[in-house]
């Protein structure tokens, strides 16, 4: 079955075809082959391979420069990688130029660290930039979906203040409300809790929860802060019957369809669930548990 | 030595090519859509209308001191009355165009430059594109397009207001007759002295806000990089426009006279 042929014509019945494979339970969303990236004489990634399923959350663990965020913008096509393959949706995003890139990141959000908001917008230019400037939306669809989103992650009431005057937590779910705006199917967060404090972090991990399990959108989260990490693992959201959202402790299934990866220079020395990595006898793992 | 001027030579070649790539990427975004209408007009009320009061003043004193500078020189040779052909001459030939230049090097380059180099660092210009904008379109374009059209309109009014400047400096401190002085200016104007001081600001706004441009899109390094890259844009905005207006200068007097 024909994705994409290699010329780039783009295949109406291909694309549809993949469009309906791809929003199938246990599709693969993100597929990495072999993928190396080196900058100069410094090798960042070398042989990375992994699939992210429709559905499921990667949570990417390293040292600081170990090449997790490069794997968040080759995915973007943000940088392109020397070698190997990888798929993003059922299209080749290694081979695309920039203006095709253009229509696979229509379906990719992406949680800059800091946030990267744009600080001569207030918060509802900010996360209401694709409706406003990229899409057809009428404004009165574009505001109400605005209004929606930070609804969702609790920000209703900053929707006219600017970046500044936001604290570093706000800013951080302002940018997760931004990415959330166009209802991507695949979320990337590059290192979202990072400098945040204990409570701050907890909230961010819950929008994140809360987006992969009630948007059912996948997940790709680049952290160091295992605390984060193993949070997002292991709790789930779930609407009671009253319509309240509440994050939980995730039932073992769920737990199951969040995978842990470990990059070490440049390669991938883990890929399992919490429980494997939690049981791991490797010395390194064990040091970055400790 | 060999080593370090091979590493110079090529980190040149490099800019100059990144600079060319910038610019064809910019002529492609001006004929070709998506493009940010509002983003476009905000320019050229931030470029144009914004730059005025730096344009009056320095127009209007360039032409003060020339006026008082002329007058002491020509008065060797009697010639005084005919302070206001020197004045129009120079003002609207070279002075004009060059001093507006250079005042907008400093003011729009440095903030172009700045801003830019400010979103680089932080990370914007990758959101930008995460979400599906090019920022050649969003960023570079109406920044170039407002300091294309905007540098040749503020020239002309620099032109004018030093023309009046020297008038009041003419009239009061060299005692020439306002009649004099006003029939003076015109008199030694040739159409191919006023065609050579609009065509110039044309390529002088082009260059000033391209190197701005290119210089903010290529910042590394946090906020010592943005302090490095407004300083460069200021200093290679600066070079470019004497030299490029002196080779304009070059081609017009060939193609013109």
């Amino acid at each position: 079955m024909r994705i994409r042929n290699y010329d780039y014509e783009i295949d109406a019945q291909a694309s549809q075809t993949a469009a309906e494979i791809l929003s199938l339970p246990g599709a693969p969303v993100v597929v990495f082959d072999q993928v190396r990236l080196a900058f100069d004489e410094k090798v960042v990634l070398s042989n990375i391979s992994f699939t992210l399923i429709s559905g499921h959350t990667k949570i990417i663990l390293g040292a600081s420069g170990s090449g997790k965020s490069t794997i968040l913008k080759i995915i973007t096509g943000l940088l392109h990688a020397d070698g190997g393959v990888v798929w993003v949706n059922g299209e080749r995003v290694d081979q695309l130029s920039e203006r095709e890139m253009m229509a696979v990141r229509a379906d990719l959000g992406m949680i800059f660290q800091e946030g990267a908001l744009f600080d001569s917008l207030t918060v509802r230019e900010n996360v209401g930039y694709k409706l406003y400037e990229e899409s057809d939306m009428p404004l009165e669809h574009a505001d109400k979906r605005v209004e929606e989103v930070l609804g969702f992650i609790g920000l209703s009431e900053y929707i006219d203040r600017m970046p500044s005057e936001l604290s570093g937590g706000q800013r951080r779910r302002v940018a997760i409300a931004r990415a959330m705006s166009f209802k991507p199917r695949i979320l990337l967060y590059d290192e979202a809790t990072t400098g945040l404090d204990p409570i701050t972090a907890t909230t961010v991990d819950e929008e994140i929860i809360k987006l992969r399990d009630l948007e059912h959108v996948s997940s790709i989260v680049v952290t160091h802060q295992l605390r984060d990490a193993f949070y997002i693992a292991t709790h789930m959201a779930v609407r009671g019957p009253n319509g309240k959202v509440e994050v939980v402790r995730a039932t073992p299934e769920k737990e199951r369809q969040a995978e842990f990866i470990m990059l070490r220079d440049g390669e991938i020395c883990f890929e399992g669930d919490a429980d494997a990595l939690r049981q791991s006898n490797d010395p390194y793992l064990r040091t970055f548990l400790s | 030595m060999l080593l370090y001027i091979q590493s110079w030579l090529k980190h040149a070649a490099l800019e100059v090519q990144e600079y060319v790539r910038l610019v064809a990427a910019t002529g492609r975004a001006l004929v070709t859509p998506p493009r940010y209408g509002h983003d476009i007009v905000e320019q050229f009320d931030v470029i144009g209308v914004g730059s005025l009061t730096v344009v009056l003043l320095t127009g209007f004193f360039t032409g003060a001191a020339l006026t008082s500078q002329t007058g002491i020189t020509l008065d060797q040779f009697g010639g005084r009355t005919v302070v206001g052909r020197l004045v129009s001459a120079s003002m609207i030939k070279e002075l004009g165009p060059v001093l507006t230049a250079l005042m907008l090097t400093g003011r729009i380059g440095s903030g172009i430059a700045a801003e830019l180099g400010s979103m680089v660092v932080t990370d914007q210009i990758n959101a930008l594109r995460a979400l599906g904008t090019d920022p050649i379109r969003k960023l570079v374009l109406p920044r170039v397009l407002a300091g294309f059209l905007m540098a040749p309109v503020l020239t002309i009014i620099a032109d004018f207001v030093g023309i009046v400047g020297g008038w009041l400096v003419a009239r009061f401190q060299l005692q020439v007759a306002s009649g004099q002085y006003w029939s003076s200016v015109t008199e030694a104007l040739y159409m191919q002295d006023v065609w050579m001081g609009i065509i110039k600001p044309f390529v002088l706004g082009f260059v000033i806000v391209t190197i701005a441009c290119h210089v903010g899109l290529r910042t590394k390094g946090g906020t010592q990089g943005v302090g490095e890259a407004t300083t460069i844009a200021v200093v290679a905005g600066s070079v470019a426009v004497i030299a490029v207006d002196f080779f304009a200068t070059q081609v017009l007097i060939k193609l013109m006279y």
